[in-house]
């Protein structure tokens, strides 16, 4: 007899009382390996107004492709790339983190996935997270990802970060990224049921 | 760019183990649509457009890993984290954390947050009128133990009000925060009080269709796990997506 999961209830407005302490903007730590990337955004709302009171759970795999927990052994030596992070957005309904760039990620047919991080949403307002993912607009090989492929061609820069051309201060990685979760209406984001 | 050999065999040796781990839809009605009218917020932050259906990739069915060292030393008693105790009816708050066909899940990080006992969290745009406690945060985190079980000590939490609705009233809830095997277990939601009038007011609590769905979201009063001179229990046991995986199918 199989019971089904208990029912999603949203975060609400308070919920950085419970979660601030794994908010972390930037996962990269001395000796993480791969190329540095900042990605910045805004969350709007079916208005284009911004959603002050968001937070985005990530998960990414490191820059070889590997995500930590099943992959390495637990007492393995290899550096450990953590790949989780929350970023909660801003009073201007704005969000920023600094991670490295994911490396390829297998598929269930084989293929390998473009570099792309996965992106939980939660809030106010949302009585179940939202599920999207951010891909890198200049990766060649988004034109082979099996999960961009399910997407209709013409929402797929939804799911795309974009060079800004703007370079970092110093410690900070000189690509930034620019992305922006529409969570309703003609522009709105990719998301995914699952 | 390729996969290094490592991670490829790492990959297989992860595939069987989560091939024994299935995920399944949820029944109809026992999870809330985004769209919920009687919840305003739900209007303007709902998606509209179709959402794609998406096959279970390695990017799903993994997650984040938690472990003793991200939990510290009060952080399952809410009323001892502060110099002096908190005000309120103590009660202590456990269940066990398990996956659809029963199965323990254990080593899962259970997170809540949840008001005083005057109803106000101590943030800082709760506007409610409400007297803060200086000895009561309201937060706290534990991990599952081998049998999946988890146990809180705090205080009863109070009923607020809210602008969703004239003389609108959250009923007394804490809020709960779950990480299972991999992302697809991922679940956040709320647990409430048995008897609380507000519930069938409450639109968060109605947004679940399904009778039964919605009424696992109440806590049974527990005489088993009560405290004689001290505190009142509640029970309230979690299902997360997902079977668990058979640990015995990994190969060294
Ligand atoms: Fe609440």
């Amino acid at each position: 007899m199989t019971t089904p999961p208990t029912a999603s209830q949203t975060v609400g407005p308070f919920f950085h009382l419970g979660m601030s302490y794994l908010e972390r903007k930037n996962l990269v730590a001395e000796g993480t390996a791969g190329e540095g990337v900042t990605i910045r955004g805004k969350v709007l709302d079916g208005d284009a107004n911004p959603v002050p009171d968001a937070v985005l759970e990530i998960w990414q795999a490191d820059s070889a492709g590997r995500y930590l927990g099943e992959i390495f052994p637990r007492n393995s030596a290899a550096p450990r790339f953590l790949g989780f992070a929350r970023i909660e957005t801003d009073d201007n309904g704005e969000f920023t983190f600094t991670t490295i760039k994911p490396g390829r990620v297998r598929s269930p047919d084989g293929s390998l996935q473009a570099p792309h991080i996965v992106v939980t949403l939660f809030s106010r307002g949302l009585l179940k997270p939202l599920l999207t993912r951010v891909y890198f607009a200049d990766e060649p090989s988004n034109a082979e990802d099996a999960v961009l492929k399910l997407v209709p061609p013409e929402r797929r820069p939804t799911l795309m970060a974009t060079p800004s051309g703007e370079r970092g201060a110093r410690n900070v990685p000189p690509n930034i990224f620019d992305w922006k979760i529409v969570m309703q209406g003609d522009r709105e984001t990719v998301f995914f049921d699952y | 760019m390729r996969l290094t050999a490592d991670s490829l065999a790492s990959y297989s040796r992860f595939r069987r183990v989560m091939k024994a781990a299935s995920y399944q839809r949820a029944p109809a009605g026992t999870q809330p649509d985004y769209l919920y009218p009687p919840y305003v917020s739900t209007c303007k932050r709902s998606p509209k457009q179709p959402l794609i259906l998406l096959s279970h990739t390695l990017s799903e069915l993994t997650g984040p890993v938690f472990g003793h060292s991200d939990i510290g030393e009060n952080d399952n008693d809410l009323t001892h984290q502060h110099g002096g105790e908190a005000l309120g009816e103590r009660i202590i708050v456990s269940g066990r954390v398990l996956d659809e066909e029963g199965r323990a899940i254990p080593g899962a990080l259970v997170e809540v947050w949840q008001t005083n006992a005057a109803g106000r969290y101590r943030h800082r745009v709760d506007q409610h009128g409400a007297p803060l406690d200086p000895n009561f945060t309201g937060c706290g985190r534990v991990l599952t133990d081998r049998e999946g079980r988890y146990r809180f000590v705090t205080i009863k939490p109070g009923a607020y009000p809210w602008q969703n609705h004239q003389n609108a009233w959250r009923p007394a809830h804490i809020h709960f925060s779950l990480f299972g095997a991999g992302l697809l277990s991922r679940l956040v939601t709320q647990m409430y009080f048995p008897g609380d009038p507000l519930l069938p007011f409450d639109p968060v609590f109605n947004s679940v269709p399904d009778e039964n769905a919605r009424n696992r979201l109440i806590s049974l009063f527990d005489w088993e796990t009560t405290i004689p001179s001290h505190a009142l229990g509640y029970r309230f046991d979690i299902i997360l997506r997902g079977r668990q995986a058979t640990p015995v199918e990994v190969s060294p």
